[in-house]
């Protein structure tokens, strides 16, 4: 068997396991009857749903015809990786080293994202952020956030 | 007479100092990153919502609602002067606008935009207002049934007008619907789905998921792809004044532009987008040979641009009638309600009065002051697309994380909301469209909780959504929907309209 469409074939796939694992997971909880739905009853209803729904998009990727083989193309993983790790490290940063530390930080990692690096323009970028950022959400929105590392504000 | 009475209460909250204030940073707000490509309204109004905590609810919806008809504003401009739509409803704006701009008619081309938009959202404010209260009379004669079948036919509709492969779409929501499902089931309390993890049993925040899959996956589709060359028309901006003859062929668009609208807003999944391109359409057909569309017929912009604000102003109508938002701003607003203790649906209007008629007021408003900033400002909002975007999706970057973080103060949701990055890019690689899944993680605590409910009045009897006459039409409305648009006519025609975008 042939793969006639590779966007529609992994989609497919990815409701049915998502729907499988859904269902299996709704057996942990009460069905109920109909009368006296528990909780597990609808949440196996749309998985079951959605496994029937992914099924018949994969047998579509498998049967009909699409132009080129509706390939899925290069995957930028650069932007992807990058973008990914520089939000957990905001994650992992901010409770601990305050906006002051994490901004700089963030900023300089989603920089390597884009195809023009600069360090004069990332530098510049950083300030200009790490100002407004205090101004916008501190200042003016009034939000708790740290400010400053919590070894230094205890 | 009530819908003066009504209005007059609306205008009276409105036109407080604070309300206007923040009507005015809405707009300008919204014409801003309308302005910006790469940035829309769903991820900004997702940015924003952690800020409204510091707001009362009114001037809070009243500034969300401005950021999205702002956004119509913004974007129209750089379709026609960049020929780089800021928003999807502009699409087809730009394709008369950009050539109107060529020829040195920029300036009419964005007063006919503006003033055609303006002279639509009064329209659609009068709409709102007039409609909204027998609409909401409706809705309270609903049982838990009826509710349940709005909803899907709400869902269905939203994904049969609006996007590409139908059984996709389909999944989509009930993807979104499933994952509504990791929580603490209300009625049991069981925790579902959650792992263990206690920030799971309170269910993920859908600021996580729009944030993810909309903001981020958003910044990396975009840096995905190669930089493009941009030809901007900024010297020729002279004399914004249409001609008599301008005036002559563009007012007649404008009208169709706002029926159409109006009456494609209200329609689930409608909205905007599908306004706009639909006015094109009927503009074309109308002219004829006589036309010169493709080549800078104002018609060609009159007329969209009407449409996408009449119907970005009627999609309130579902979302503050009914509670049903019919597209994915709609559900962030009610995600907005929400957070601001408003439980969303046809009893805001008579429990939040001031709410209520205040954001529709509020909306004509904002659209004057769209009219009398923007034309003026046009300049400023050209230089802002000289800043590259290497400066941009940094600080996009930043703000999202922020949001995120301040929603809870809880970083769990800012690593969750990385993972949901990671699956938004890979929805946008297997071409799975995002808005559905957001829309049924809206909807699916309240159709749970509407399925139960009904089924627990009518005693496990699954008929009862078939054998109550309204529950029952609004299922035939979705099936016939599903059934219209399989034929095989209508989805060649279909598939057709989508690939032009």
């Amino acid at each position: 068997m042939k793969i006639k469409s590779q966007r529609d074939f992994f989609s497919g796939l990815m409701f049915v396991v998502v729907g499988v694992v859904f269902a299996v997971g709704a057996t942990n909880y009460s069905m109920g009857s109909s009368a006296k739905p528990g909780a597990g009853y609808f949440p196996l209803i749309l998985s079951v749903l959605m496994a029937i729904l992914g099924a018949i998009v994969l047998f579509k990727s498998l049967t009909i015809e699409t132009e080129g083989g509706d390939p899925i193309g290069h995957i930028a993983w650069r932007p992807l990786i990058v973008i990914v790790v520089a939000i957990a490290v905001f994650g992992l940063s901010i409770n601990r080293l305050g906006m002051i530390a994490t901004i700089p930080i963030l900023i300089v990692i989603t920089s390597l994202a884009g195809d023009e690096f600069g360090w004069l323009g990332v530098v510049v970028n950083a300030i200009v952020l790490t100002v407004a950022s205090w101004l916008i959400f501190i200042v003016g929105l009034k939000l708790t956030i740290p400010m400053w590392p919590s070894f230094i504000a205890g | 007479m009530d819908l003066l009475h009504n209005l007059a209460l609306g205008f009276g909250v409105a036109f407080t100092a604070q309300n206007l204030l923040y009507a005015f940073f809405g707009s300008i707000l919204g014409t801003l990153i309308g302005v910006l490509p790469g940035l829309g309204p769903v991820a900004t109004i997702a940015m924003l919502l952690p800020s409204i905590y510091a707001l009362d609810a009114t001037p809070a919806l009243i500034m969300l609602a401005g950021i999205y008809y702002g956004a119509q504003y913004g974007g129209s401009t750089t379709a026609i002067l960049i020929n780089v739509p800021g928003e999807s409803s502009s699409v087809v704006t730009a394709i008369d606008g950009y050539q109107m701009a060529r020829q040195g008619r920029a300036g009419a081309a964005l007063a006919a935009a503006g003033l055609g938009s303006f002279f639509a959202g009064c329209v659609g404010t009068v709409i709102i207002a007039a409609f909204a209260p027998p609409l909401t009379e409706l809705a309270f004669k609903f049982g838990p049934a009826e509710y349940f079948s709005l909803m899907v036919l709400g869902l269905i509709g939203a994904v049969v007008l609006a996007s590409g492969s139908l059984v996709k779409a389909i999944a989509m929501i009930i993807l979104g619907l499933l994952l509504a499902q990791i929580n603490t089931d209300v009625i049991s309390g069981t925790a579902r789905y959650s792992f263990d993890i206690p920030e799971l049993t309170d269910g993920i925040g859908f600021v996580v998921i729009a944030m993810g899959v909309f903001g981020f996956g958003e910044i990396i589709s975009n840096l995905g792809q190669p930089a493009e060359h941009r030809e901007v028309f900024t010297k020729d901006v002279k004399g914004l004044w249409p001609t008599r003859e301008d005036f002559k062929q563009a007012w007649p668009a404008v009208l169709r532009g706002t029926a159409l609208g109006s009456l494609l807003g209200v329609l689930p999944g409608g909205g905007a987008l599908l306004a706009s391109f639909a006015s094109y359409t009927v503009e074309k057909k109308m002219a004829g040979s006589s036309g010169r569309f493709g080549k800078g017929d104002i018609r060609g912009v009159a007329g969209p641009e009407s449409a996408n604000n009449a119907g970005a102003q009627t999609s309130f109508i579902p979302m503050l009638t009914l509670g049903i938002p019919p597209n994915a701003v709609m559900a962030l607003m009610v995600g907005a309600m929400t957070i601001k203790g408003i439980q969303p649906g046809p009893q805001v209007m008579t429990s939040n009065p001031q709410l209520f008629w205040g954001l529709i007021a509020s909306m004509w408003v904002g659209n004057l002051m769209l009219v009398v900033l923007n034309l003026p400002l046009i300049g400023i909002w050209i230089k802002l697309l000289t800043v590259p975007y290497r400066f941009l999706f940094p600080a996009i970057t930043l703000f999202c994380c922020i949001g995120v973080y301040t929603l809870n103060n809880n970083t769990f949701d800012v690593h969750l909301t990385a993972l949901f990055a990671l699956i938004g890019y890979a929805f946008y690689k297997l071409s799975c469209e995002s808005a559905p899944l957001l829309l049924g993680f809206i909807l699916g605590p309240m159709m749970e909780e509407n399925l139960r409910r009904a089924l627990l009045i009518a005693r496990g009897d699954w008929s009862v959504f078939v054998s109550r006459p309204l529950s029952a039409g609004l299922l035939a409305a979705a099936a016939l929907m599903i059934v219209i648009v399989m034929l095989p006519s209508i989805s060649k025609k279909r598939e057709a309209t989508f690939q032009e975008e």
